[in-house]
């Protein structure tokens, strides 16, 4: 197939070339200008002549599928793709800055700088997941920030789309990627598991945290192999003071078998927003790795291989959605509260990796200043963070699943809106209680969580009472 | 030029109607049917009516193995269809047989290849079950994209320039670039018995400018279709498999 070598100043399709800002194994990229787009913009020209690696080939041809089908703001966004046939490229926005590999001199990282970061990126490929897209090469060379703060991914050579033919998994007996970030299932063949990326981002988090390349950076099959047995050497054994939570994160991503490790990169992301929240197991006081034991049971016990994926990626990730429920805790609002959780219950049965997130607003006064010890003395904060889980507890979710949360606020309605948007949440559930005299005062502050979020809302109303039952209650917030 | 190309019709017109309206509505400005008109389903009149108008206006239509079997007692077939079968040649008039007799085996149309079962041997009436029998069909022709049906169940194979498979279970309204550079195989799902328990009827939209191709489904009235076998005295398993789509 002659490729037409690119010259500066060449026209392809009305894009004119300007210089070659970089030539890696795979591809050049040049800098490119076309009358009436007047954004910076980048294309892509695959290494496609004779005798070329046909990696090249066919990752270009994925890049060209997925690329022009992607959008928000955790991709670069796709102008315009061109075929083998003539001359394949992709023109992609440019995005300023640089990739995440310009920060490995200074490794590690602080803790919370990391934790900060990779929440940014386990967001990206939520966002990439629900777009039925799979990276494949997690990788700091991957990764950029724009100037909003957003992280976003690039190279999509390698990636896997859930509703278009995966031309890699064909093409090449060895899986084909990044040695260090490998996840183990990929190295048998496993394409369509986005857990995959989140072992990925996991050995990221290590690495920026420890300095120390959790499996090292070995390329050969027999050196990539060993992760399918042997877990890494636990990050608190490297560094005495890391976090128990960081630790619990680290291990969890690193999980040899998919199903161990979070189910979705939402829970993740959460989870890094909240490490006062993060539930901690044996992973979190690991000093050492698995007994030699243990591992080799791992290596000889056909058993233990990870699974792959055994649904598609839209119905993996609605099977784990994070659901928030919108709780007063209040005198009087009992009747509400149980309708609450028998609704929370049924949603729950049918979603076993769900994680639910209990959350109530702690009004502030607009002018008044706040006294945060009511008139006994004791916290209202610590004592509605006590009585959210109590109102869980008759749900028995493993603490992994479960967190509460108290807002603090003057409009109820608007922090639920912010908490939603700002944890992805998939789904509220809140109550709105009828007839009460504040809510026809205030306003309901269902109706508007319900007309304003950007997710799946339901409103809970308790069973069908007689009117004047109703009309008794006393303080009542949400309705 | 937007291409809705439709296979094994199999004398359902609530089926066909239903495709037909679904693909004018999204646009379609030509029609390619990839055989096997007749045979099942109680209405192969319509059915072989409406494709002799369409094909007078220009539509692309190929021989199947059923619409064969119709002009010939050669055709080996399982009892069902057999029966079918001979019950449809007591409908059909010599005008309708003949344009069925007529048709070809396979239409080359650019670079896109039409044909009922697989492009290596048409008239031997292999079905597309696996990636190695899709390579076999992809070798045999230089086309850039092969349509074909028979087996009743969407797939979508391809093939690249070193030779290596391909295989995809398109999904429903998902548009998918064809790629220049490596050839493909479009095995279409049925219009008239749909048999990948999805029993809305299948056909697919190719825009033959930017090269992608769009797997459809049309819902249909499958009760009146199940009823008019049942009234004609055909099988009852040819009814009952409709509302089941296998």
């Amino acid at each position: 197939m002659p490729i037409p070598l690119v010259k500066p100043g060449a026209v392809i399709d009305g894009y004119t070339t300007g210089e070659c800002v970089h030539a890696g194994g795979m591809a050049t990229l040049w800098t490119v200008k076309h009358a009436g787009i007047d954004v910076p913009l980048l294309m892509k020209i695959p290494r496609a002549s004779e005798g070329e690696d046909p990696a090249a080939i066919v990752s270009f041809e994925m890049e060209m599928m997925i690329l022009p089908r992607l959008t928000g703001p955790h991709v670069p966004h796709c102008y315009g793709t061109g075929d083998f046939a003539h001359q394949a490229y992709a023109v992609i926005e440019r995005i300023p800055g640089t990739t995440l590999y310009k920060r490995l001199p200074d490794l590690p990282l602080p803790y919370d700088e990391v934790r900060l970061l990779v929440a940014k990126i386990a967001a990206a490929l939520a966002d990439l997941h629900r777009q039925n897209v799979i990276h494949h090469d997690i990788k700091p060379s991957s990764i950029m920030f724009r100037e909003s703060g957003d992280a976003v991914l690039i190279d999509y050579g390698l990636s896997h789309h859930d509703h278009l033919p995966d031309l890699l998994q064909a093409e090449f007996r060895l899986p084909y990627g990044t040695a260090p970030y490998m996840a183990p299932e990929r190295l048998l063949g496993v394409r369509d598991d986005p857990r995959s990326d989140l072992f990925s981002l996991g050995v990221l988090l290590y690495f920026f945290t420890t300095g120390e390349r959790p499996f090292g950076e070995g390329e050969t099959l027999r050196a990539m192999r060993r992760r399918l047995w042997r877990d890494p050497h636990p990050p608190r054994k490297l560094r005495a003071d890391y976090p128990p939570w960081l630790q619990e994160v680290v291990l969890r991503c690193l999980e040899i078998e998919p199903v161990w490790r979070y189910p979705t990169a939402a829970q993740l992301a959460f989870d890094l927003a909240h490490p006062n929240q993060v539930k901690l197991t044996v992973r979190a006081e690991r000093m050492k790795r698995d007994p030699l034991s243990v591992a080799w049971r791992r290596r000889f016990n056909p058993d233990v291989k990870p699974q792959g994926a055994r649904s598609d990626l839209a119905t993996q990730i609605a099977q784990s959605p994070i659901i928030t429920v919108a709780l007063d805790t209040a005198e009087g609002a009992t009747e509400l509260n149980e309708a609450l959780r028998v609704t929370t219950e049924r949603i729950l049965a049918t979603l076993p990796s769900a994680r639910l997130a209990c959350v109530n607003v702690l009004k502030l006064n607009r002018i008044a200043i706040d006294k945060t010890l009511d008139e006994l003395g004791s916290n209202k904060h610590i004592d509605r963070l006590v009585a959210l889980r109590h109102w869980a507890t008759p749900l028995k979710l493993d603490e992994s699943r479960l967190s509460v949360h108290v807002l603090e606020a003057v409009d109820p309605a608007a922090a639920l809106l912010e908490f939603a948007e700002m944890n992805s949440v998939d789904h509220v559930i809140i109550g709105a209680r009828q007839n009460s005299f504040r809510r026809t005062w205030l306003g309901s502050v269902s109706a508007k969580v319900a007309a304003e979020a950007s997710c799946t809302v339901t409103v809970v109303r308790p069973p069908r009472m007689a009117a004047d039952a109703a009309n008794t209650d006393g303080g009542v917030v949400w309705g | 030029m937007l291409l809705a190309v439709f296979s094994d019709i199999h004398g359902n017109r609530q089926a066909f109607e239903a495709c037909l309206k679904l693909a004018r509505a999204k646009g379609a400005e030509r029609f390619v049917m990839l055989g096997d008109f007749v045979g099942y389903g109680a209405d192969p009149e319509w059915v072989v009516d409406t494709a002799m108008e369409l094909v007078a206006q220009g539509a692309v239509a190929v021989r199947g193995n059923h619409d064969q079997a119709l002009n010939s007692s050669s055709e080996t077939m399982n009892n069902e269809a057999q029966i079918a079968i001979e019950w449809t040649r007591g409908r059909l008039d010599a005008a309708q047989r003949r344009f069925l007799a007529e048709l070809p085996m396979l239409v080359e149309d650019g670079d896109r290849l039409f044909v009922h079962s697989e492009a290596s041997h048409p008239q031997r009436w292999h079905y597309i079950r696996s990636t190695a029998d899709a390579a076999k069909s992809l070798i045999s022709t230089p086309a850039h994209v092969t349509f074909c049906g028979h087996i009743h169940r969407p797939a979508l194979y391809s093939m690249s320039v070193t030779a290596k498979m391909t295989g995809l279970v398109p999904k429903t309204d998902v548009s998918v670039p064809l790629l220049r550079g490596r050839q493909w195989l479009a095995v279409l799902g049925a219009v008239g018995q749909p048999r990948d328990g999805d029993p809305s009827a299948a056909f697919v939209l190719f825009d033959t400018i930017s090269c992608q191709i769009t797997y459809c489904r049309a819902p249909y009235d499958v009760a009146s279709a199940a009823n008019r076998i049942r009234e004609n005295g055909l099988p009852h398993w040819l009814a009952d498999r409709l509302s089941e789509g296998r």
